[in-house]
């Protein structure tokens, strides 16, 4: 019984330990920021790992997500006979929702992963205690690049995923199922609006940015530096990635439209 | 990988993505019809405007000429009080138009529609249209179709309530209304 509750009690300190450290690493971070600005370089570089290479997999699924979305959102509206709406549906689902959930969820998957991973297997191979030989700041000179390279790419991942899903979606729609073009796009620009939607989903992949770039650099920075460690750091990042994004997700939204 | 490559790679991702929200604030959303604050007001007061709302259309024979700008209600008439904003260009309808509460489509959303009349006196800024036609709402209509059905059979005359209804005052509903 006592063991149990040892066990309990164990788990629990061990979390907020974490939970702790985690924030102390953000901070320490977020202090480091100022000096990204003489060394833009560096962020550049990381935005290309990062956005650039993660663009391809975010256009195809955006395209199909559209696309699909197209198709099923036909199916039901025409026994309305109100095809013509699903420009807005396409349009306002994509905005709101998937465009900065998806987004963020591959990007975790496809850039989280690598930054754990990366940063993991540098502390395994001691090349972080280096650089603190060196005088070099691991934090500011690897940790905060690819913070800042994550909080930028990931709206603009999400915006570029909103606009190729809605063409998805134009293009099953008008051009495959026939849905009037002009019907199709003014109803939709009747419907969604810059302020209340398009702009409360950039703050929304910005906050999934913020969390997924944070989780994927801490747990790379926390890892067990062995190979067990560093693939185990891996999936909690992809793990912890989703779970927080979808959690956040409900509550900013409930925030912005529940109102 | 050497840094022009990385350079010019990002650059057009950052590009692209400017772009994508360049689209979705001109294509998708309602941006560009946001600025146009410039135009004229009319307001009009209305027994009932069923599910009209602020930024609905206002049209003239099918044509988008305006948006709803506000809603209020007037404690001295009873009556609410819609004022639209008419672009500039399209100055100059007759004193004596008519304004009315449509819905488009079956379940779609409502919309005022107005309709000119012949006076040679114009509405200018702040001019206030006195016809108007209330929002069809149906729990009222089906009220109405119950009653007029209950009438006729008695006597067999011809209680069309529903056709008496004069533009702007819909006749005072019969005191017992089934439906309602």
């Amino acid at each position: 019984m006592l063991d149990l509750l040892q066990r309990l009690g164990r788990a629990a300190l061990g979390f907020f330990r974490r939970l702790g450290r985690g924030n102390l690493f953000l901070l320490q971070t977020l202090a480091s920021m100022p000096g990204m600005l003489l060394r833009p370089g560096l962020v550049v570089r990381q935005m290309w790992s990062v956005g650039v290479l993660t663009l391809v997999i975010i256009v195809v699924s955006a395209l199909f997500v559209g696309m699909v979305m197209g198709l099923q959102g036909y199916n039901t509206l025409v026994d309305f006979g109100a095809e013509e709406s699903l420009g807005i549906l396409v349009a306002l689902s994509l905005v709101r929702e998937l465009g900065p959930v998806v987004t963020a969820l591959l990007f975790a998957g496809r850039a989280g992963s690598a930054l754990t991973a990366e940063i993991g297997l540098m502390k395994a191979t001691e090349q972080l205690s280096g650089m603190e030989m060196m005088a070099v700041d691991p934090v500011q000179r690897v940790i905060a690049p690819r913070f800042l390279a994550a909080f930028l790419a990931m709206p603009l991942l999400a915006a570029i995923f909103s606009a190729v899903g809605v063409f998805g979606g134009y293009l099953v729609g008008v051009g495959l199922l026939g849905v009037d073009d002009g019907a199709f796009w003014s109803q939709m620009q009747g419907k969604v609006d810059f302020y209340d939607d398009i702009l409360n989903g950039i703050i929304k992949s910005i906050v999934f940015g913020f969390v997924a770039g944070w989780i994927a650099l801490y747990e790379g920075y926390d890892a067990v530096p062995t190979a067990e460690g560093v693939s185990q750091a891996t999936t909690r990042t992809v793990v912890h990635s989703a779970l927080v994004v979808l959690g956040l997700d409900f509550v900013l939204t409930a925030l912005m439209f529940g109102g | 990988m050497n840094t022009r490559t990385v350079e010019i790679g990002v650059g057009l991702f950052v590009a692209a993505g400017c772009a994508a929200l360049f689209v979705l604030a001109m294509q998708v959303s309602n941006l560009t019809t946001l600025g146009s604050s410039g135009g004229y007001r009319l307001t009009a007061n209305f027994e009932n405007i069923g599910g009209l709302k602020v930024r609905s259309p206002v049209t003239v024979s099918g044509v988008r000429v305006g948006r709803v700008e506000s809603i209020n209600y007037d404690l001295h008439t009873f009556q609410a009080v819609v004022t639209m904003n008419i672009e500039d260009r399209y100055k100059g309808f007759p004193e004596d138009t008519s304004a009315s509460i449509f819905t488009a489509g079956l379940l779609g959303e409502q919309y005022v529609a107005l309709e000119p009349g012949g006076s040679m006196t114009s509405l200018t800024d702040g001019g206030h249209i006195q016809l108007t036609q209330s929002a069809l709402v149906l729990e009222q209509l089906i009220g109405q179709f119950l009653y007029s059905m209950a009438g006729k059979k008695p006597d067999g005359g011809t209680a069309n309530h529903v056709e008496n209804q004069t533009l702007g005052q819909p006749e005072p509903a019969p005191a017992p209304q089934p439906g309602q």
